[in-house]
């Protein structure tokens, strides 16, 4: 079988602890779907999906990365880590769990609902993840 | 209600953006919590912060809010204001609390978003 070829791909490498730069990627995102002429409601699920783990990879990584495929019907992101790993999935899913830093606060994140509202905006996720090692999150949205 | 009616009505300079001045809008979200923004907004705002980082320019471009008002007197610096512009996102400050702004806002028409819930 042949794989199927995306439109466009990007890469991101993500840099642990910088709040600067962090969005940068999302961003890119957005104005990359804008130039296909995406339907902004999609484009926004998007953007809320993908901002929440680069935000993620910034907040709770050692670092990391995001690569995106666009294909004709729909978007794929993946957001990897080197770590350290997510303890327990199910509780990070829930709304209102939270272990961010007082820094993440301080930027406005850390109420817990970066996962779940992850969760809430792809149709389709999954988390591979577990304490001591990378965490790959990958998300679609269909067009 | 315009960009321009609520720049009158709290009696702001806006500090980016003044052709967005004759936009409508209907809603607006208060918090200095942007995960909460992210994961509630669900229509066009208003924002009200007291947030003035990067990410909370960054926050309204992934959530396409157009108008930001900074209250209790916080003055975003130049890289905010920059990506700001970049964004075509209005921004203001205001020396009066959330509280008051939010009260202000309520009584000339604006009504509090619609949210995910």
């Amino acid at each position: 079988m042949i794989e199927e070829e995306p439109i466009i791909k990007l890469h991101y490498d993500i840099i642990s602890g910088d709040y600067i730069k962090g969005g940068e990627a999302s961003s890119n995102i957005k104005k990359a779907l804008m130039q296909l002429g995406i339907d902004n409601k999609i484009i926004r699920r998007v953007c809320v999906a993908s901002y929440e783990a680069e935000i993620n990879i910034v907040i709770h990584s050692f670092g990391g990365y995001m690569e995106v495929k666009i294909f004709d019907d729909r978007i794929e992101i993946v957001a990897a880590d080197t770590g350290p790993g997510i303890k327990d999935i199910e509780l990070a899913l829930t709304e209102g769990y939270s272990t961010a830093t007082e820094g993440a606060r301080e930027m406005g994140f850390g109420a817990g609902m970066g996962l779940p509202n992850i969760k809430n905006n792809c149709d389709e996720l999954e988390i591979d993840s577990s304490h001591g090692n990378s965490t790959i999150i990958t998300m679609k949205i269909y067009f | 209600m315009k960009i321009k009616e609520i720049k009158e009505l709290l009696d702001i300079e806006p500090i980016t953006c003044c052709d967005k001045l004759e936009e409508d809008i209907k809603y607006a979200f208060a918090s200095d919590l942007m995960s909460d923004v992210l994961a509630l907004v669900n229509n066009e705002v208003v924002l009200v912060t007291g947030l003035v980082n990067i990410q909370t320019i960054r926050t309204a471009e992934m959530k396409d809010i157009k108008c930001i008002i900074f209250v209790r007197g916080k003055i975003p610096d130049e890289s905010v204001i920059e990506l700001a512009k970049q964004n075509d996102i209005c921004l203001m400050c205001t020396k009066q609390i959330m509280f008051n702004t939010c009260a202000m806002l309520h009584s000339s028409g604006l009504r509090g978003a619609e949210i995910n819930k």
